[in-house]
């Protein structure tokens, strides 16, 4: 059972590589990895064996890449293929799969090996269950999302270098234009306090109401998918499509609690939920409930927290 | 212009019950509906439609039961559904599905746009469109939040991590579009009346000129679990003779747990 690893995020490749490593020191098999822009020894540092290049690539565009992604995968012959499931890697590993005719296993959350055999986890159900999953196809396609798993601290090793002589298809889509996001300035990822808003609130003002608390307690804000996606309010949201937290603690204000939203705060400590609804689900996930209007509940918490002892 | 969107009729998410020993939801029963994004994919056909004209075909994999959970399409404003029904193609994986939605794409007619929904909310898995824009060896062109034709050309916005991408291609193409793409319509009463009298053709393996079991062959991915995670939580309500009274006992709360 052998490897190839492959994501246009370095980081996330790094960390597709620690993995694959710890996988294939446990069969004894070996890890490829195919290197996007320069520095291919890094990736032997980071854990792989053998390292592609191509050059010539440039900026992501599915065709050019996903042909590359084969290549390697032709010239690796893994039983396995690792890919990073940002965006953009989400619709490589598909195309990737569908080329080579084989299985793939998108956006997944965790990998085991049951019996010699790769076994992974994925969310499905709109994000209230867990599936675990399993392919014949050789090789198989199976992507990650970052921060799945750890990267390794890198050791001085040996490795391969081979350079891939291709022909990259011209892209079809051409970019025309590609708008920057204003860059968050919220690290929800690694926040231990989220205060988070959804359609509760009626107007963007009215977020200073969390802002004051989250000023309090030294937190950071998030919200539910609406109220970024639609409404603008926000650049980030939580959730099954939005970023996955682990705080201690997390304060759902205003939020309905679809699973969408909880399948992204599952992992936190505790959860508090403020909602006027006595029946909105997220009460039943929550530690804590508090049926009220956030109008006055959120600055009878504020005046509250400034009182503590 | 002619569109072919792709539809999934899914167990309707917020039915879905638990089974108490086993934590497995139960399916059985459940009634289903279009997949909340693909139904935004429709959308988004019925749209470019009206504003360049020709025809909306919808057309899905699915089984008995898809004729019903369909009739919605037809109500939204599609033209057509064309649903490939064969018993031995249950419980495909996304290499097959494709596979299917490809010869069943050929025998349709031809087509200029084929849009899909980002992912069906059952299964998760954001395959088809890029399969199928990889079978079809056309432009793929995912993630799509804002949709134009024009000239003869597809003219979208991705939505992207840290961009949002303008990008063209030739038709014909594949897309797939987000939910922030539109909001459904509902339709009217009038629209459900005239659904049932819009056609809706069956096909079998055979009649896509497909072998089932050869298909059948090429389906890898094997489901050997689902279960929903446990959730345990403390579930305590706080209350108070004031909302004053219940925010001092929050913060109390939260004090004690040592999480502030
Ligand atoms: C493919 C897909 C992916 C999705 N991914 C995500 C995701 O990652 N994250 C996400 O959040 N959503 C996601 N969604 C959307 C999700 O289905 C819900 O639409 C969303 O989570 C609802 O957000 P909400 O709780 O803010 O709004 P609502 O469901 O409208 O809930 C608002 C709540 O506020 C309460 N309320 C109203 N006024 C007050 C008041 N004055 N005081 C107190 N409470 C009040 C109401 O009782 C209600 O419960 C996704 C949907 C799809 C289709």
């Amino acid at each position: 059972m052998s490897f190839l690893v492959f994501s246009e995020d370095r980081e996330l490749a790094f960390q597709l590589l620690g993995k694959a490593r710890e996988l294939a020191d446990k069969m004894g098999s070996e890890v490829a990895a195919l290197a996007a822009g320069s520095d291919p020894m890094e990736y032997v540092s980071q854990g792989a064996d053998k390292v592609y290049t191509v050059s010539g690539l440039g900026g992501f565009n599915v065709e050019p890449y996903g042909a590359a992604v084969v290549e390697a995968v032709k010239a690796a012959n893994p039983s396995t293929v690792f890919m990073g499931a940002t965006k953009r890697g989400k619709e490589l590993a598909p195309r990737v799969a569908s080329s080579l005719g084989v299985g793939c296993m998108n956006d997944c959350s965790g990998v085991e090996l049951e019996e010699g055999k790769i076994v992974v986890e994925r969310l499905t159900y709109g994000g209230s269950t867990v599936a675990k999953e399993t392919s014949t196809s050789t090789p198989t396609v199976i992507s990650f999302p970052p921060r799945c798993f750890e990267k390794l601290e890198p050791v001085e090793r040996t490795g391969e270098v081979v350079e891939l002589e291709l022909d990259l298809p011209e892209p079809r889509v051409k970019v025309v234009e590609s708008r920057e996001k204003p860059k968050s300035t919220a690290d929800l990822e690694s926040a231990s306090i989220i205060v988070s808003a959804g359609r509760g609130f009626k107007a963007k003002e009215d977020l200073r109401l969390l802002e004051e608390i989250a000023e309090i307690l030294d937190a950071q804000i998030g919200c539910t998918r609406p109220i970024s996606a639609d409404l603008g309010w926000m650049d980030q949201w939580v959730g099954i499509s939005g970023k996955k937290v682990k705080p201690s603690l997390y304060v759902a204000c205003g939020v309905s609690g679809t699973i969408q939203h909880v399948a992204g705060i599952r992992d936190s400590q505790i959860i508090v939920s403020i909602n006027s609804d006595e029946r909105a689900s997220i009460h039943g996930i929550s530690d804590y409930s508090l049926v009220g209007d956030i109008y006055e509940v959120l600055p009878a918490l504020t005046k509250a927290l400034r009182e503590r002892a | 212009m002619r569109q072919i969107v792709l539809l999934k009729d899914i167990p309707d998410l917020t039915e879905i019950k638990l089974d108490s020993q086993t934590r497995a939801p139960i399916i059985e029963g459940v009634k289903r509906r279009i997949s909340e994004v693909d139904k935004r994919a429709l959308e988004a056909a019925i749209r470019l439609k009206e504003k360049v004209g020709g025809e909306v075909v919808a057309l899905s994999l699915g089984d008995d039961k898809t004729k019903t959970a369909l009739l919605e399409a037809l109500a939204m404003g599609a033209d057509a559904v064309y649903i490939v029904n064969e018993p031995e193609l249950k419980g495909l994986d996304t290499n097959a599905t494709s596979k299917v939605l490809e010869a069943a794409v050929k025998h349709a007619g031809d087509y200029d746009l084929i849009i899909a929904g980002e992912m069906t909310l059952d299964s998760l898995s954001s395959q088809i469109g890029p399969r199928l824009a990889q079978l079809l060896d056309i432009p793929q062109i995912t993630y799509v939040k804002e949709l134009n034709v024009a000239d003869g050309k597809v003219r979208a916005v991705r939505d992207l991590e840290d961009v949002d991408e303008v990008v063209e291609a030739a038709l014909p193409a594949v897309v797939s579009v987000v939910r922030e793409i539109n909001e459904p319509r509902i339709p009217n009463l009038m629209s459900i009346m005239r659904a049932k009298r819009k056609p809706q053709t069956v096909w079998g393996a055979g009649d896509i000129g497909l072998d089932a079991s050869e298909v059948k062959s090429q389906s890898y991915v094997q489901i050997t679990s689902v279960s929903a995670p446990k959730v345990e939580r403390k579930q305590i309500r706080i209350e108070g003779e004031s909302v004053e009274e219940a925010a001092s006992k929050l913060v109390e709360a939260l004090m004690q747990e040592g999480v502030i």
